[in-house]
Order: C-alpha cells, then sequence, then structure tokens
C-alpha cells in the first residue's frame, strides 16, 4: 500500500509541477463558471417574471437546485469528458515513452498498486478541480436556499462519474506509449459510452434496456434530485474497477509480448 | 547465486534466446558479450523479473524469477539500457522515490539517498532536473537509482553505452568500486570494457552461448587453434586415434551427436588432410566444415567494433 501512495504522490507532484494543471483547471473554471452565471441569470430573469404574473402561476416551478445547480452540473459532465482525457493520458504512456515504467517494473511492487497508485492521482487532480466549482455553488446560499443534501449527492455522482472517466482514462494510456492516441481514446470510449443509451429506440426492448442502463450519464440523474440509489453506486463502481482490472491485465499482457 | 538453466525466450515466433544455462557465484563480476541484438538485454531483462521467460528457469539466492519475483526484485538493482528516469525530476527527489519504491524505511530514505549521491559523485548535480543532465550524469543518476536499496546483486545493461571516452572511464572506476562487495553481472559489445571489469564473460550470439571462461582462457584457446567439425558414418571408435596424429592437430574431442571437434593450428588449414584421412580409412565422409558459429567470429567482430580505451 505504501508504494501506492508513493507512485501516487510522484505523479501528483509531477502534474503540479507541469503547466498541464494549472491550464486545465484555470480553462475549467473559466467555461463551468461561464455557463453557471448564464443559468443563475436566466433563472433570475424567469423568478422575475414569475414574481410580477403572481397569483397566476407563482414560483412553483421555480427551485435553485433542479433549475441551477442541476444544469451547471451537467454541463461540468461534459467539460469533463474533454478535459480528463487530457490529465489521464500521461499515466502509462509517458512511463513507457521515456523507458521509466522500467523504475517501476524492476522494483518490488506488484502491478495492481502502480495501477491504484496511477489512478489515485488522476482523482486527486480531477476532485481538486471538481471541488474548485464548489465556490460558486457556495454563493448560491447568499442569494436563495438552494438544498444542500441533492448539492451534496450530485458532487458524490460527479466524482464517480469522472472517475469512470480516469480509470477508461488509464486503461487507454496503459495501450499506447502516444498520449494523443491515448487520449483520443479515452475521449471517444467516455464520450460513446454518454450517448449510448441514444440507440435505445432503434434498438427494440431488451436490447435497448441494456443500452440505457450501459449510458453512463442515466446514472446521474438520481444523484442529481438527491438520492442516493445503490444500484447506481454499483453501476460506477463496477465500470471503475473494471476499467482497472483491464488496466492491469493489460500491463500483464505487455509483459509476455 | 544466480544459476541459470535453459531459459529461453519468445518473441512471437522469433527466438531472442535459446536454452541459456549458466551460473554467477557470490562476489562475482561477470561480463555478457556479444553483438547488437545477440540476446543480452533480454537476459538481463528476464533476470530482474521484468519479462518473463517463455521456457527454462532462474533462481537467483534461491529463489524463483517466476514463483517470487517480488523477493527477488528487493535483492537486485537494475540498470536497463536506457536509464528509467523521470525527465521533470530533480536528481535527489527521484532517488527518494526510488529508494521509496524499493522498499527503503521510510527513517532510512535520506541516509540511502546521500550515500548513493556520495557512490556515483553526483553531489553537485542533486538539485538539478534529470532530463537536462549530460547523458554521462544521466546514465550516473541511473546507476544511483540501482544502489539506492543496497542491494547484493547490481544487473547493469550496457552502462557505459552513448557516454564519451572520459565518462566511461569514471563509469568503470564506479563499477570496479562498486564491485568489491557486490555479485555483478553486466553486459556489453565492447570487448576491452569487458576485459577491464570482469573476472569471467560469457559471450553469447544469436541467443547462444558461444563460450563461458575466464579471461585469459578465452584468449589462450582462442590466439592457438581454429575448430573443425567432422561428421562420418563409421569408424568411430578408431577416428580419434588416428585424426590426433595428423601434423597441426592439437586435440580431437567427440560431441554428444557423435560429431568430431578437431582443434587446429591456426592458419594450418587441414581441410583436405583430414578429408584425405577419412576417405582412405573408408569412414563414410558426411560433413566436414569449419565450425558454424565459430568464437572466434564473434570474437573478431566484438574486437573490432570499438576502438580501446585505456583504463
Amino acid at each position: 500500500m505504501r508504494s501506492t501512495f508513493i507512485i501516487a504522490f510522484r505523479d501528483l507532484s509531477s502534474f503540479l509541477k507541469s503547466p498541464i494543471f494549472y491550464v486545465l483547471t484555470a480553462v475549467f473554471l473559466i467555461l463551468f463558471n461561464y455557463i453557471f452565471f448564464n443559468i443563475l441569470n436566466f433563472f433570475s430573469f424567469q423568478s422575475m417574471q414569475a414574481a410580477q404574473m403572481q397569483g397566476q402561476m407563482g414560483a412553483m416551478g421555480l427551485n435553485l437546485n433542479d433549475m441551477v445547480v442541476q444544469p451547471s452540473l451537467h454541463n461540468m459532465g461534459v467539460i469533463l469528458l474533454l478535459m480528463i482525457p487530457l490529465i489521464t493520458m500521461r499515466s502509462f504512456s509517458e512511463e513507457k515513452k521515456n523507458k521509466s515504467v522500467n523504475l517501476l517494473l524492476s522494483s518490488p511492487v506488484q502491478l495492481h498498486e502502480i495501477v491504484i497508485g496511477k489512478f489515485l492521482a488522476c482523482f486527486l487532480v480531477v476532485a481538486t478541480m471538481i471541488s474548485l466549482t464548489l465556490i460558486s455553488i457556495g454563493l448560491l446560499f447568499y442569494v436563495g436556499e438552494p438544498e444542500l443534501g441533492p448539492i451534496a449527492t450530485s458532487y458524490l455522482g460527479m466524482l464517480l462519474m469522472a472517475s469512470c472517466y480516469i480509470s477508461v482514462g488509464v486503461l487507454a494510456s496503459s495501450l499506447t506509449d502516444n498520449q494523443i492516441v491515448a487520449a483520443v481514446m479515452s475521449f471517444g470510449f467516455t464520450l460513446f459510452m454518454w450517448i449510448i443509451g441514444w440507440g435505445a429506440q432503434a434498438a427494440g426492448s431488451d436490447f435497448g434496456d441494456l443500452l440505457k442502463y450501459l449510458s453512463l450519464i442515466d446514472h446521474l440523474d438520481p444523484f442529481f434530485k438527491g438520492m442516493f440509489d445503490v444500484a447506481d453506486f454499483a453501476y460506477y463502481l463496477s465500470v471503475i474497477l473494471f476499467g482497472l482490472f483491464l488496466t492491469h491485465r493489460t500491463l500483464d499482457s505487455n509483459r509476455w509480448r | 547465486m544466480i544459476s541459470v538453466d535453459g531459459l529461453t525466450k519468445f518473441y512471437g515466433p522469433r527466438q531472442a534466446i535459446k536454452q541459456l544455462t549458466f551460473d554467477v557465484e557470490e562476489g562475482e563480476v561477470v561480463g555478457f558479450l556479444g553483438p547488437n541484438g545477440a540476446g543480452k538485454s533480454t537476459t538481463m531483462n528476464i533476470l530482474s523479473c521484468i519479462i518473463p521467460a517463455s521456457g527454462g528457469s532462474a533462481k537467483i539466492n534461491g529463489f524463483d524469477i517466476f514463483e517470487e519475483s517480488l523477493e527477488i526484485k528487493k535483492i537486485i538493482g537494475y540498470l536497463p539500457e536506457v536509464p528509467p528516469l523521470y525527465p521533470d525530476m530533480v536528481v535527489s527527489d527521484y532517488l527518494r522515490f526510488a529508494a521509496g519504491i524499493r522498499c527503503v524505511p521510510k527513517n532510512k530514505i535520506d541516509e540511502a539517498v546521500e550515500a548513493a549521491l556520495e557512490k556515483c559523485w553526483l553531489k553537485d548535480v542533486k538539485h538539478r532536473i534529470t532530463g537536462r543532465l549530460s547523458k554521462g550524469f544521466q546514465q550516473r543518476v541511473g546507476l544511483a537509482q540501482a544502489l539506492i536499496h543496497e542491494p547484493e546483486i547490481l544487473i547493469l545493461d550496457e552502462p557505459t553505452i552513448g557516454l564519451d571516452p572520459l565518462q566511461i572511464i569514471e563509469i568503470r572506476k564506479l563499477i570496479k568500486e562498486l564491485s568489491k562487495d557486490r555479485t555483478i553481472i553486466l553486459s556489453s559489445h565492447i570487448l576491452p570494457e569487458i576485459t577491464q571489469i570482469c573476472q569471467r564473460v560469457i559471450i553469447i550470439n544469436e541467443g547462444e552461448i558461444v563460450a563461458v571462461d575466464s579471461l585469459e582462457g578465452l584468449t589462450a584457446s582462442l590466439r592457438k587453434t581454429e575448430r573443425i567439425q567432422l561428421s562420418i558414418r563409421e569408424g568411430q571408435n578408431q577416428a580419434k586415434e588416428i585424426l590426433e596424429k595428423i601434423r597441426g592437430v592439437a586435440s580431437v574431442s567427440q560431441n554428444d551427436n557423435g560429431e568430431f571437434q578437431i582443434e587446429c593450428e591456426l592458419g594450418s588449414s587441414l581441410q583436405d588432410e583430414i578429408a584425405r584421412t577419412t576417405l582412405d580409412n573408408k569412414w563414410g565422409l558426411v560433413e566436414l566444415k569449419q565450425n558454424a558459429v565459430s568464437l572466434e567470429d564473434v570474437f573478431l567482430q566484438l574486437t573490432t567494433e570499438e576502438t580501446q580505451v585505456e583504463l
């Protein structure tokens, strides 16, 4: 376990030393906050209208959680979809390229410790990026009364989905020593896992249900609504673990070739 | 300490090493000598448990390379052909990291890093980024990384490749220094290098061991004889005696397949004479040839490939 943390710590400090982390975080926050404040602006415009037409419709459907937090986080999911492959692409590709992977392989470290270490480093980077958005969300508590519970579960769901992206990204990076190839593969695959549910209608009932179930984004909705469903949690967890398992197998089989 | 038995490795259909068998005693410095692509790196990668062998077995300190690789990795220090550096890391941080994953206890890491810096003359560059160091320094950092956990066995793959003559001399000095209390296996395609550092040489060519001998033994046997291989149908019993009487034949030995290995004096060209003897005695000549993978060829190639650098 100690080796896992040592590897994670090395990767993390390598992120912090390179401009990648700062550029990605800055771009991510600018995009997120632009989207967030526009959504908030639209919400305040709507609530002003609702106030003028008081009595007729009332402010019934207007809710900060549903109309601001949820769509903002939905958009955050899209931004992360673009950015996480850029974070994970280095994990193994870079090590393979500059041959430093031989240091890890000739050390008394087991493969799964290496894989978890790499995952952990990326997760901590992404978790930092995601938690920085809480500053903007926190501002909502000054201007209104959003529910804390659904915000908490939404962020949990977000972290889980981001972890799935990371898991896929780490797997892609273990498959090649080219970072661009790794990034494109993980981006392509995660995007496909997002939209895989779209085929549900054409696919007919049974297969369609399966496609819907596989879709990454569909499992996020309960979290956004403030629910913690074990089934959704298990779905994300199994995607993460399956990705890491395949990474482990890939590294192992690379040794045999 | 290290015993290798019938080690074989395939890369797809290509056989990189074929049935390697050799032993290394404790405290010995053994050189792997062979032209590029002979299977030196493959053997070293297998011994360091980075890649598994396709067949055969090897034991290091009684641990099996396949079953107990974690134990082996603890007692081995490995410097691959390309030093496994993280180009964005500072030398001392890099060594701390190496010490950490090589299971040096937490409270001993500082000590170990200092010792490695000292040994490899890296004190002056310890705050520099490894990616910006010259090749010679990078090689030394690679060596420091292999030494950090005080391993009993050092495996060094081409430790002097790509260095300028001055750096080569420094690295050789360092290896000599280290060999005092360690078992070292190092590979090279340069003969003089092995001559200066190693007590014993294993020459491999195209994945096969051509010779295992001390350096003196090798040079002695090489300079005197050339080898002719003869196989015949009949008369195996008397052939040895008669062949030995031919002028210029140093010795005759028979291998497991019944073929005769005839050691002749250098430049005596005895093919004609041997053929005539065979025909006269009606042994039935099957094959007569200059030994295919002759040690001399490999040796010659190695000796002429690079010019000697004096220590």
